[in-house]
């Protein structure tokens, strides 16, 4: 098993590590028999991803996968994120180890549900303003 | 970069001497040891030598030596060989949890056979308690495999005891010695095994050669059928350099192995009660003083093994992780969950195997470059973050 340059210069050089205060969506995705726990946050403005950062406790393969679903997301669009396959972040990385590949599906899933937790969010947020707009 | 290998339980260096006294049987003592010309009774003579040598330092007759491709090929070659050879007394064998794959694999291939094995669990330290492998021992037990001491935890298990047990209920006992041979003294007749297994590349011999102990009188079916080598037991044109490197390997380990286990020890010690001081929320893995002399085996909360080893490989250490991600089956190390770790601390699971070119220079830099590489990995961690807090 070998990474490739890039997994490896995502892995020495993360992207985007941390939290995000106040954010509008956040995905904490595990595998209990592998052993990698993501959580990613994403900030949303105007339906835009304007930031997104992750915690990852994993494998070389899941930081560097963590690392590169956070550059793919930024300035993109709500939908256009949601078409982000966890091949497209494998790819983005120079490939991963057939054995690895599950590292870039937790990518996958961790930013669906936090998307889908932003829209969640989203629409609460739209009905207290309703209920709020209702009653004044 | 300055490169420090930390990993002599994986694989050791070949010692220069080693290599010079194997140089000759390539070119110019070549003969096969079967053949009656002056070219194959160099070679056979010197196997023969080989042979006499490696016997004398366990305490065994020349004749109980076979020599092998190695620990994996001496394993099966036990597990398989004593099941078929005693299949008619019965049918069942005796293990541990924590054995090598080379011991557990062939287990588990027999009980695809019809063979029934009893895996014996160990305690939080890793050791076998006697007095389970005497409660498994039924009228159908021809075999008891137990290791010496534990590849990745360093624990060393109560062989003598379990041979006294294994002799006195007239089942045989095998013992993988891979990580002790050349390591620590060893007598076959005080440990009361029947048959060992050792491995030429842990003791800064060659690879691809290995031993078996078998002691006279025990029956086994040969596992390489062919030539009628080693006794009929073993076919195959004798690996006479690899031979002669084997027993040159074991000579070696046997004039420097008091003051081996001396300065291993300390330098073991020093390792542990460093990493434990300084970096908060780690353990030591295996037992505080029933362990190799070159065993450090810690787990440390909250990162992952994997991305430890890429991290301390950038700054030039080698060591090994018993962390899922690193293995092709993503199932954590099978002998961490057998001591009862939970999964993540399994996964946050560093080996260093110490050896005999590592100096305390080593052990120092490792101290210094540790704490940074996991506080880095830490600050990353979702698991770290939830503790704190």
């Amino acid at each position: 098993m070998e990474y490739s340059e890039k997994v490896m210069e995502h892995f020495r050089n993360p992207r985007n590590v941390g939290e995000i205060e106040n954010p509008d969506g956040v995905g904490r995705v595990g595998n209990p028999v592998c052993g990698d726990i993501m959580e990613l946050y994403i900030k949303v403005e105007g339906g835009i991803i304007i930031d997104a950062k992750f915690k990852t406790f994993g494998c070389g393969a899941a930081i560097a996968t963590s690392s590169m679903v956070t550059e793919l997301v930024k300035n993109k669009s709500v939908e256009d994120a949601l078409k982000i396959s966890n091949r497209a972040v494998a790819e983005a990385l120079g490939g991963l180890p057939p054995i690895k590949m599950h590292c870039s599906v937790l990518a996958e899933e961790a930013l669906k549900k936090a998307l889908d937790d932003y829209r969640k969010r989203s629409k609460i947020a739209a009905s207290v303003k309703a209920v709020k707009g209702a009653v004044s | 970069m300055k490169r420090i290998y930390l990993d002599n339980a994986a694989t050791t260096p070949t010692d220069n001497r080693v290599v010079q006294a194997m140089l000759p049987y390539f070119t110019e003592i070549y003969g096969n040891p079967s053949s009656l010309h002056a070219f194959g009774q160099g070679a056979k003579h010197a196997i023969e030598e080989a042979r006499h040598i490696v016997g004398a330092s366990i305490g065994a007759k020349p004749e109980e030596i076979i020599f092998t491709s190695g620990g994996t090929e001496s394993n099966n070659f036990t597990i398989k060989g004593v099941a078929f050879a005693r299949r008619e007394k019965g049918n069942h064998i005796i293990t541990s949890k924590i054995e090598h794959h080379a011991v557990l694999e062939p287990c588990h291939f027999l009980e695809k056979q019809g063979f029934k094995v009893t895996f014996i669990p160990v305690n939080k330290y890793g050791l076998v308690d006697p007095a389970d492998v005497e409660k498994a021992i039924t009228d159908k037990t021809i075999l008891i495999s137990i290791m010496h001491a534990n590849n990745e935890i360093g624990t060393m298990e109560p062989i003598a005891e379990i041979g006294k047990l294994a002799r006195s209920k007239g089942v045989y006992f095998h013992t993988d010695a891979v990580q002790t041979l050349g390591h620590l003294p060893m007598d076959v007749n005080e440990l009361n095994v029947d048959i060992l297994s050792a491995s030429g590349h842990k003791l800064y011999g060659p690879k691809g050669v290995g031993i078996l102990y078998v002691r006279k009188g025990v029956r086994m079916l040969p596992f390489m059928h062919g030539g009628d080598h080693e006794q009929g037991r073993r076919a195959s044109t004798h690996n006479v350099p690899g031979i002669v490197g084997f027993a040159k390997a074991v000579e070696l380990a046997n004039e420097e192995m008091g003051k081996e286990i001396e300065k291993l020890t300390f330098l073991r010690d020093k390792l542990i009660k460093g990493i434990l001081s300084t970096i908060e929320f780690t353990r030591l893995n295996g037992h505080p003083i029933q362990r190799l002399p070159n065993n450090v085996n810690v787990s440390i909360s909250y990162v992952e093994g994997e991305s430890m080893l890429l991290n301390l490989d950038m700054e030039g250490i080698a060591c090994s992780t018993g962390s899922a991600c690193t293995s092709s089956s993503l199932e954590p190390s099978h002998v961490l969950s057998a001591i009862g770790l939970s999964h993540e601390l399994a996964h946050g699971s560093l080996r260093f195997s110490l050896g005999r070119q590592t100096s305390e220079d080593d052990i120092d830099y490792v101290l210094a470059v540790l704490p940074g590489i996991v506080g880095k990995l830490r600050s990353m961690s979702p698991l770290y973050k939830k503790e704190v807090k």
